[in-house]
């Protein structure tokens, strides 16, 4: 997500301490000139991973310090897995199985792409997982692998980067 | 230092050659296949162990065992290279035992006895003084083995994963690039001779596991076992998985991989962009070593073929000349 605010002195210092005490980890600060903004004062512009559910706590620890927050951005899940299904995805109730992710709250489907080559063959289907930070998306993952291995579904992921 | 060979196939044929073309101050005195076997103290005349086979279908003579030859005194190193039995290591295990048991140093390329009993064996040879190495056994002609317990000595190794079934890598690779169904793709690659009529002991991961609990036993001195790994095969894997797969730039390879730090050994397909480094195509090997020092290492080559395997025996057997020829 993104947090906008005015950079007058000390005020990107003064948001750290509650950011890190939600949990958030900053990905990138950005200062920018705002081109609607008659002032020469420069926005600053914070891109920050924060799990779910932890936004208003951070809203309303930030606003207690007097600072004010001009835009708080859409980009709100940042993280993103494609993962391969293969089985009887249709007969084991697809909508199901992408229910079980976006009903978490903190992960959705974003896209899915099913492939059926004959009726009564096994098809395939790529499954793109949205969530807000890497811990939400090894939930999802668990999640899914758990749905699908119930369903007798193969389950193909993504080698992850090592960190 | 004398040699002595079991075992006469791909691997040992290769391994012989070799000794016949190359003067590294090795000598073959015994060699035994199925069905027969020889021992000459002066040296056995390879060319002739070659005809033999060929027209009578023993590199020696029927009324000598590979037994005998591991209990007699014809040889300081044996290469051990029968086939891979997996349920109980044999006939491998009982011939290593045997030839560590009389002070004898082992070279193996034979992964049943060495997944099954790696502790049970070097304990055994470290006991009694002697070399066991097993370099063929991971990966074919990449050295990793050597790499692990020498090249990266200092380094606290993370993590390791990669391709290390060639068999798995080929019909993946011939799906990808013409659309063939996994059927089509193994039937040519059991025609290529890249896999067996029975394919089950590849195709199911059974393989990969096996190189896995042997690299995690030799890099972490686990004492793992095929149990211990989580194992899914290429078997199930659809055109259309592919296709889905290279619709976003990745492919679908069998990887092994062991994180220790993560209780982890498991070997299943995944998703690998296209651009990744352990994306080899055909029958290649790629394995990737994550280290604290030394970063990550990528390396990749031929996972078999006859000479391609016996380079990582003859590597063993000269580093054994180095280390004990000349001493008592
Ligand atoms: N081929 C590769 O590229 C490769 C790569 C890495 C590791 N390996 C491993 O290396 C080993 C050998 O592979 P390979 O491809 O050479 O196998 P192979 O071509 O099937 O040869 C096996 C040899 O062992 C002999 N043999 C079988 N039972 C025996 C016994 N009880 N006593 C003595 N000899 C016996 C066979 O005799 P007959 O000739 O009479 O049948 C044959 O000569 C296997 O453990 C394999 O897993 C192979």
């Amino acid at each position: 997500m993104k947090l906008e605010m005015k950079d007058t002195p000390g005020q990107l210092v003064s948001v750290l301490g509650p950011i890190s005490k939600c949990g958030g980890n900053i990905i990138a600060v950005i200062h920018q000139r705002d081109p609607e903004s008659e002032s020469d004062t420069l926005d600053v512009q914070i891109v920050l991973d924060l799990p779910a559910g932890r936004l208003p706590a951070l809203i309303g620890q930030i606003k207690a310090l007097g600072v004010d927050i001009l835009r708080i951005g859409e980009e709100r899940l940042l993280h993103k897995r494609s993962l391969i299904m293969i089985g009887h995805i249709m007969h084991t109730d697809i909508s199901d199985t992408v229910d079980q992710i976006d009903r978490t709250g903190f992960a959705e489907v974003s896209e899915l792409s099913l492939m059926m080559p004959a009726i009564n063959e096994r098809s395939s289907a790529r499954i793109t997982i949205k969530t807000a930070n890497r811990i939400d998306m090894e939930s999802a993952v668990s999640i899914l692998r758990e749905v699908a291995g119930r369903k007798e579904l193969l389950v193909v992921e993504p080698l992850e980067e090592w960190t | 230092m004398r040699v002595a060979l079991l075992g006469f196939g791909s691997v040992g044929q290769g391994v012989a050659k070799i000794l016949g073309e190359k003067d590294l101050d090795l000598t073959l005195t015994a060699v035994a296949d199925s069905k027969g076997g020889i021992i000459d103290p002066g040296g056995i005349s390879i060319p002739e162990a070659f005809s033999r086979k060929a027209k009578s279908g023993t590199c020696g003579r029927p009324k000598l065992s590979a037994l005998d030859i591991v209990n007699s005194d014809a040889y300081d190193i044996l290469v051990e290279v029968t086939p891979t039995h997996i349920d109980d290591g044999e006939p491998a295990l009982t011939h290593i035992r045997k030839a560590l048991a009389l002070h004898r140093h082992v070279v193996t390329s034979n992964k049943g006895p060495i997944a099954l009993a790696h502790r049970e064996l070097t304990d055994l040879a470290r006991r009694q003084g002697v070399a066991l190495r097993y370099e063929a056994t991971v990966c074919g002609a990449i050295p990793i083995i050597h790499t692990l317990q020498h090249g990266l000595l200092g380094n606290e190794v993370k993590a390791l994963f990669g391709v290390m079934n060639g068999t798995c890598n080929y019909i993946l690779t011939r799906m990808e690039d013409e659309g063939l169904t996994y059927d089509q793709a193994l039937g040519e690659a059991q025609e290529m001779g890249y896999a067996e009529k029975d394919p089950t002991y590849d195709v199911k991961g059974l393989d990969t596991a096996l190189k896995l609990v042997i690299l995690a036993n030799t890099v972490w001195g686990m004492d793992a076992g095929l149990k211990d790994v989580k194992v899914t095969g290429i078997d199930l894997i659809t055109p259309q998985a592919i296709q889905l797969a290279m619709d976003q730039e990745t492919a679908i390879r069998l990887i092994g991989e062991a994180i220790p730090s993560k209780d982890l050994l498991r070997v299943s397909p995944r998703i690998i962009p296209r651009n990744h480094p352990l994306l080899v195509e055909g029958t290649l090997n790629a394995l990737t070593v994550v280290t604290d020092l030394a970063g990550e290492l990528t390396f990749i080559g031929k996972g078999a073929g006859s000479v391609e395997t016996a380079s990582a025996v003859i590597g063993d057997l000269l580093f054994i000349r180095e280390r004990y020829a000349g001493r008592p």
